[in-house]
């Protein structure tokens, strides 16, 4: 059994008008211990809300969860989450949102040494200089640096992202990709990392497997596509490599099909699915 | 230019209404003048810290007697909305319990709350504190209660996420994230708990303000009536200034 593992899981919101829309209709998947996995589809296909029933944020409706065996129920002691909007308590400086998480996850540590890791990894990030600062007074990069070393510093088992680099510029975007896949290497343990995003190139450079996601409502998870390159990958080599080629070859096709599903589907009266992935995806063929 | 502006205007308006005043006194024959009120009023505003008698004292002692009243009505008064506040806020049942309640009890006028806290507490000075905390409450209660509600759902994930206590969850999420409603709250709270003073005082006919407005009213003075509403005046308008640089220094985090 696979350590994370998601069998026929639904999920329906009741919308303003009272009627329940499905946005997840027989979702099932599994990662394996140590394995970052991407689930890549067009904005608001319901990856997030498949992203909080793993983590244990949101219930599902019908379907399993289970990781390392147990069923999911609340948010794990030994997961943490990105989202895409920081989610910094704007009260306290960066310093202080990293050891209120250090707090809670090692509360038998002595303060001086909750102090410690926390600093330890806000430098781990390049924030030395700016522990003292509220979110505030820090970029939006920045801030999702901090919210990553919020993450990192409970030293999660399980990591699960948001598309954490959704709210970014993509020069800052492209820096902390990199950064994201030199701190989970640099680890020294497996983390198992689920991440949303609806960028190819981002699930290419971090991902060991890509699961496509169909447009919701009634989305559901694609063929997975696996991403046999060694890590850490560099930009050229995933620009110019011919096995990158490949993969994008292969998530793209899967990613048009759908969007010509999702087209005809939407002739005949469903609703249109975000165009955001095919523009995002344009300049990286060329 | 612009300075001058920000003098000139509002003197402008000043004159214009001592101008109304003055044109009034000649009119209604019992209401003294501008000046007539200077003059029998310039003993009190000139040594504002004598005391000459129980209610012949200099204008700030009055206004200190009415203000620690206040304070401490007001103080009761937020002691006991601000944890109301939360406890609505975070309860829906609770909120559904109370609800009808409090929607009965906040039109109540203080000179309607007075009586009944001569009955409860048998002495005008608790009777006065009663008054001012019940009718002074309800805004930090609403303020405190819709803050809560407004917590973004961001925040309360970070709780989740983190699996901070509840004690922690209390502590570090939702009292900062209330903070800046509840100063709202404690700003329009304290305005009522100066409106209401007066009334407690003039029944209770304690020393203060209102206490030296009625006495003054009685021994047919009137010039000293329109001093202690002037300075009843004056002295809600700092208030609410000072309760209003708090607040926008707490936004400002």
């Amino acid at each position: 059994m696979a350590y994370i593992e998601v069998a026929r899981v639904a999920k329906s919101f009741v919308t303003s008008g009272g009627a329940a829309r499905e946005v997840l209709s027989d979702v099932s998947l599994s990662v394996e211990r140590g394995e970052f996995v991407s689930i890549l589809g067009t904005m608001g296909c319901g990856k997030s809300t498949l992203l909080k029933i793993l983590a244990g944020l949101v219930p599902a409706d019908s379907g399993r969860v289970t990781v390392a065996g147990e069923v999911v129920r609340g948010v794990r002691p030994s997961a943490a989450i990105v989202f895409q909007n920081y989610s910094l308590l704007p009260w306290f400086s960066a310093l202080e949102n990293v050891r209120l998480a250090v707090s809670a996850a090692f509360p038998d540590w002595p303060r001086e040494q909750q102090r410690e890791q926390a600093v330890r990894h806000l430098r781990s990030v390049g924030l030395g200089d700016a522990v003292d600062r509220r979110p505030g007074q820090l970029s939006g990069g920045m801030r999702q640096r901090v919210a990553i070393a919020r993450a990192f510093a409970i030293e999660p088992e399980i990591l699960f992202l948001d598309e954490p680099f959704g709210a970014l510029d993509a020069l800052t975007r492209d820096s902390l990709q990199q950064e994201l896949a030199r701190l989970c290497s640099d680890a020294g343990r497996p983390i198992t990392t689920v991440m949303i995003t609806n960028s190819v190139e981002e699930a290419l450079l971090l991902s060991d497997r890509i699961l496509p996601m169909t447009a919701g409502p009634r989305a559901t998870l694609g063929a997975p596509v696996a991403v046999e390159l060694g890590k850490p990958r560099s930009a050229s080599e995933l620009l110019h490599g011919d096995q990158a080629a490949e993969v994008r070859g292969r998530v793209l096709g899967l990613l048009t099909e759908e969007l010509e599903r999702a087209r005809g589907a939407r002739r005949s009266g469903a609703p249109a699915p975000a165009v955001t992935l095919a523009l995002r995806v344009a300049p990286e063929m060329e | 230019m612009k300075r001058v502006a920000d003098f000139l205007l509002p003197a402008v308006g000043v004159v214009l209404a001592l101008i109304v005043w003055w044109a009034t006194s000649t009119v209604v024959p019992d209401l003294p003048s501008p000046m007539k009120t200077w003059e029998e009023s310039k003993i009190y505003i000139l040594k504002p810290l004598e005391k000459r008698g129980e209610m012949d004292q200099g204008i700030a002692l009055l206004a200190y007697y009415s203000l620690m009243r206040v304070a401490r009505g007001f103080l009761l008064g937020i002691a006991i909305g601000t944890p109301l506040g939360f406890l609505l806020g975070m309860s829906k049942t609770l909120t559904r319990v109370f609800d009808p309640i409090m929607q009965v009890i906040r039109p109540i006028s203080p000179l309607a709350w007075l009586p009944l806290g001569l009955v409860i507490f048998q002495k005008s000075e608790p009777a006065a504190l009663f008054a001012i905390a019940v009718c002074s409450m309800w805004p930090t209660v609403i303020n405190t209660m819709a803050g809560v509600r407004a917590i973004p759902q961001d925040y309360w994930n970070v709780a989740r996420v983190l699996r901070l206590s509840r004690f922690t969850t209390f502590a570090k999420v939702v009292v900062p994230a209330t903070l800046p409603y509840m100063f709202t709250g404690f700003r329009l709270s304290l305005g009522i708990a100066w409106l209401v003073i007066v009334a407690s005082e003039m029944l209770t006919g304690t020393p203060g303000v209102g206490g030296f407005l009625w006495q003054e009213y009685n021994s047919l003075i009137y010039a000293h009536i329109l001093l202690a509403i002037l300075t009843i005046g004056v002295v809600g308008f700092v208030l609410d200034r000072l309760m209003g640089l708090a607040e926008a220094r707490l936004r400002a985090i």
